[in-house]
C-alpha cells in the first residue's frame, strides 16, 4: 500500500499495463511532452518513448477513430480526451463505430480500447467545461462505462479497463485528481461490473458514483449523527450495472436515494430507481428519491455554481424524507 | 491463335503486361459484380432485400483494379457502397448475398446488411454507414501498421461527398504528420445522392485536397481497369515505401440511383448514356481483349450467360438459408455473454 493521489493511481495503472503489454499505447492532446493537461501521464513519455506516448493535434474525432482502427488491428489503445466535454466531437466514432463494430461485423472485429479523461463538473469553468455525460454513453449497448471515486478504485478499474476486450469509457473526475488515498502496489485489478459497499448501514441506501460517492459518505456521517444509518453503494461501473448489490442493500434498508452530479432527465438515477422499482418494489417502504444536478447549464458565479450542484445537505435532506424523518 | 499462343499473349498497358489469365479474372470479376448488383436490385424490388441498398454498377473497375493492385494482407475499408469491393476482395458471394437477404449464413451473420460487409480473414474492414466515418478508422489501421511495422498498406475509400467531412482532414493531417502507410481513395462518381460534385465542392479536383497536408494526389481513370490497377499499384508502392500517405481520385460514375429508392431525376438520360456507352469499364476491357485477339464477342456472350447462371445459383443458395437464430440477437454486443440484459420480462406479483 502507498498513499498516492487519484492522478498518480491512474498513472501507475497505465505504466504497469504498458510495461506488461506492448500493444498498449497512450494517445491524446498534450499527453506526452506536456505530461498531460492534468498531469495524469506525468513521466510516461520518458518511460515509454514517443512511439507509445503520442501527442495528437486537436482533433478529437480523428484520433478517436484512429484508436478504433488500431484496436481493430489488434492494438490496445488508451485514448485520452483532455476532458469529456471535448469527446462530444468524437461521439460518432464512439457510438457509431466502437460500440457497434463487433455486432455489425458479426463478431469478426472487436474494439478493445479505453477512452479516458476528466469528466463531471469542474470548478468555475462555466457551462461548456463542466458537465456529466455518462448517461449518454451508458445508454449505448456495446460500451462499458466506468467511473472511479477514489485512488484505489482508479487504479484497479483502469487496469481492468485496459485489459478488457471491449470498449471502455473511463470517466475520471477532474476535482478528484488531487485526492490522496491508500492504493495497493503492483497488480491490483477490480473487475468491471462490481459495485462496492463503501459504508454499511441499515436504514437507507445511498447510491452514488464518481465525486458524489464522497458526498454520499459525508452525508452518511451527518445522518449517523442524526440517528440514521446509511449504507453507501458506489456502482463504480455504470454499465454493466451491478444492480444486485443495490437490490440486496435495498432489501435490507427498504429505502433508497440515488445521487448523481448530472442532470435529472433520463439520468443514471432514473435508470437505477427504475430498476429498484421493477425488481425490488416489494422491498420499498418509500418511493426512491433522486438527488441530481439542477437542469441548467453550469453557471460561472460561485454562488450559482454551488446551487446548481448536488450538496451534502441535499442528500441528507432526501434521506430524511425517504426515512419519514423530514 | 492456339491456346498456347493465347497464354503467352496478353495486353501491355502503359508498360505493364497483363497475361490472359489475369485479364480473364479481372473481366469475369467485373462482370460478376455487375450481374450480382443487378440481381440484388431485382431482389430488392421483390422486397426480399430491405433497408438501404447501394449498388455500384459502373464502378466495377475501381473495385477490381484496387483489389488486383493490393496485397492480401493489406487492409481495405469503405463506405456503405461495399458489395463490389467485398466481392472483388474474394469473399464468398453466397455469404454476401445472404447478408443482403438477412440470412444466417450472411457474411456478418445477417446482422449488418448491405452497408456493413466485413471479412476479417481477407482484411476487409467494412462497410461503414456514416459518411466519412471509415476514414479515421483507416487512419488507425495505418497507425497499427506503423506501430507494428508489419508492412501493410491501408486503402481507405470514400466518396466525393464523403471527402467533405471534417474527419477526413483530421485524418489527412495525422497520416501525413506520422507518415502512415495509407492510400486514401476517393471514388468520384460525380454525385453524393442528388448533389453533383460542383454543387458541393469548391475544389472539384479532389486529388488536390491533400495539398495543404503535403499529401500527393493522383487522378486516375476509374473506368479503365488496367489503368486503374497500374496507377493504383504505384500509389500503394508509395504508401508502402514509408514516404507517407497518398490521395487517389478515381474518376467514375454510378449508373444506378444513389440507393434503390432514388430515381436519379437530377441528371439527364444523355449524361448517363454518355458514360454507359462511351466509357463502360467492362465493354472497354472486352474491346481491348478482342482487339488483341484474346477473345471473341461470342466467347464474352457465353461468359456472361455463365456468370448470370452463377449469380442465379448464388441467389438461390442464399435464399434457401434460414434467418439467423433468435439467439443471435444477443451475441456480439460484448466479448462475454451479457448478463442481466435489459429489458427483463416484466414479472407481476
Ligand atoms: C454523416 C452522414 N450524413 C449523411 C448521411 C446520408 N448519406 C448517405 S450517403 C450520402 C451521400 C454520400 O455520397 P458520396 O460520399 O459521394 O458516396 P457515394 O454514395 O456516391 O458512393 C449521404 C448524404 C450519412 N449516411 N452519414
Ligand atoms: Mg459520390
Amino acid at each position: 500500500m502507498s498513499k498516492i493521489t487519484y492522478r498518480d493511481a491512474l498513472n501507475q495503472a497505465m505504466c504497469e499495463e504498458m510495461t506488461r503489454d506492448e500493444r498498449v499505447f497512450l494517445m491524446g492532446e498534450e499527453v506526452a511532452e506536456y505530461n498531460g493537461a492534468y498531469k495524469v501521464s506525468q513521466g510516461m513519455l520518458e518511460k515509454f518513448g514517443s512511439k507509445r506516448v503520442i501527442d495528437t493535434p486537436i482533433t478529437e474525432l480523428g484520433f478517436a477513430g484512429l484508436g478504433v482502427g488500431a484496436a481493430m488491428a489488434g492494438l490496445r489503445p488508451v485514448v485520452e480526451f483532455m476532458t469529456w466535454n471535448f469527446a462530444i466531437l468524437a461521439l460518432d466514432q464512439i457510438v457509431n463505430a466502437a460500440a457497434k463494430m463487433k455486432y455489425m461485423s458479426g463478431g469478426q472485429y472487436s474494439v478493445p480500447m479505453v477512452f479516458r479523461g476528466a469528466g463531471g463538473s469542474a470548478a468555475r469553468v462555466g457551462a461548456q467545461h463542466s458537465q456529466s455525460l455518462e448517461n449518454w454513453l451508458a445508454n449505448v449497448p456495446g460500451l462499458k462505462v466506468v467511473m472511479p471515486s477514489n485512488p484505489a478504485d482508479a487504479k484497479g478499474l483502469l487496469k481492468a479497463a485496459i485489459r478488457d476486450n471491449d470498449t471502455v469509457i473511463f470517466i475520471e473526475n477532474e476535482i478528484n485528481y488531487g485526492d490522496v488515498g491508500e492504493v495497493p502496489d503492483g497488480e491490483y485489478i477490480i473487475p468491471l461490473g462490481k459495485a462496492d459497499v463503501k459504508r454499511v448501514g441499515k436504514d437507507v441506501t445511498l447510491v452514488a458514483h464518481s465525486r458524489m460517492t464522497g458526498f454520499a459518505l459525508a452525508a452518511a456521517e451527518e445522518l449517523a449523527r442524526q440517528g440514521i444509518e446509511a449504507e453507501v453503494i458506489d456502482p463504480r461501473t455504470i454499465r454493466p450495472l451491478d444492480e444486485n448489490t443495490i437490490l440486496v442493500s435495498v432489501a435490507k434498508t427498504n429505502r433508497a436515494v440515488v445521487i448523481e452530479e448530472g442532470w435529472c432527465f433520463a439520468g443514471i438515477g432514473a435508470e437505477i430507481s427504475a430498476r429498484i422499482m421493477e425488481r425490488g418494489f416489494d422491498d420499498l417502504d418509500a418511493p426512491v428519491a433522486r438527488v441530481t444536478g439542477k437542469e441548467v447549464p453550469m453557471p460561472y458565479a460561485a454562488n450559482l455554481e454551488g446551487m446548481a450542484l448536488p450538496s451534502v445537505a441535499d442528500i441528507v435532506e432526501a434521506a430524511r424524507v425517504v426515512c419519514g424523518r423530514a | 491463335m492456339s491456346a498456347k499462343q493465347k497464354q503467352a499473349a496478353g495486353i501491355t498497358h502503359d508498360g505493364s503486361f497483363y497475361d490472359l489469365e489475369e485479364l480473364n479474372a479481372m473481366h469475369d470479376k467485373m462482370l460478376f459484380i455487375r450481374r450480382f448488383e443487378e440481381k440484388a436490385g431485382q431482389l430488392y424490388g421483390l422486397k426480399k432485400i430491405g433497408g438501404f441498398c447501394h449498388l455500384c454498377n459502373g464502378q466495377e473497375a475501381v473495385c477490381v483494379g484496387m483489389h488486383h493492385a493490393a496485397e492480401k494482407t493489406d487492409y481495405i475499408l469503405t463506405s456503405y457502397r461495399d458489395h463490389g469491393h467485398v466481392l472483388a476482395r474474394g469473399s464468398d458471394p453466397t455469404a454476401v448475398m445472404a447478408e443482403l437477404l438477412g440470412r444466417a449464413g450472411g457474411i456478418v451473420k445477417g446482422k449488418g446488411g448491405s452497408m456493413h460487409m466485413f471479412d476479417a480473414e481477407r482484411n476487409f474492414v467494412g462497410g461503414n454507414g456514416i459518411v466519412g466515418e471509415q476514414v479515421p478508422i483507416g487512419l488507425g489501421l495505418g497507425f497499427s501498421s506503423w506501430y507494428k511495422d508489419d508492412g501493410r498498406v491501408t486503402m481507405t475509400i470514400m466518396g466525393d461527398g464523403g471527402i467533405n467531412q471534417g474527419a477526413v482532414y483530421e485524418s489527412f493531417n495525422m497520416a501525413a504528420l506520422w507518415k502512415l502507410p495509407i492510400v486514401f481513395v476517393v471514388e468520384n462518381n460525380q454525385y453524393a445522392m442528388g448533389t453533383s460534385l460542383d454543387r458541393a465542392s469548391a475544389e472539384t479536383h479532389l486529388f488536390k485536397r491533400g495539398i495543404s497536408f503535403k499529401i500527393p494526389g493522383m487522378q486516375i481513370d476509374g473506368m479503365d481497369v488496367l489503368e486503374f490497377d497500374k496507377k493504383m499499384s504505384e500509389a500503394i508502392a508509395h504508401a508502402r515505401s514509408g514516404e507517407g500517405p497518398i490521395l487517389v481520385e478515381a474518376i467514375t460514375y454510378r449508373y444506378r440511383g444513389h440507393s434503390m429508392s432514388d430515381p436519379a431525376t437530377y441528371r439527364s438520360r444523355a449524361e448517363v448514356d454518355e458514360w454507359r456507352s462511351g466509357r463502360d469499364p467492362i465493354a472497354r476491357l472486352q474491346a481491348q481483349m478482342i482487339e488483341a485477339g484474346l477473345a471473341t464477342e461470342e466467347e464474352f456472350k457465353q461468359r456472361d450467360k455463365d456468370i448470370k447462371k452463377e449469380v442465379a445459383a448464388v441467389a438461390k443458395a442464399a435464399e434457401a438459408q434460414p434467418e439467423p437464430d433468435a439467439s443471435e440477437l444477443w451475441t456480439d454486443v460484448y466479448s462475454d455473454p451479457i448478463e442481466g440484459a435489459y429489458p427483463y420480462p416484466v414479472k407481476v406479483g
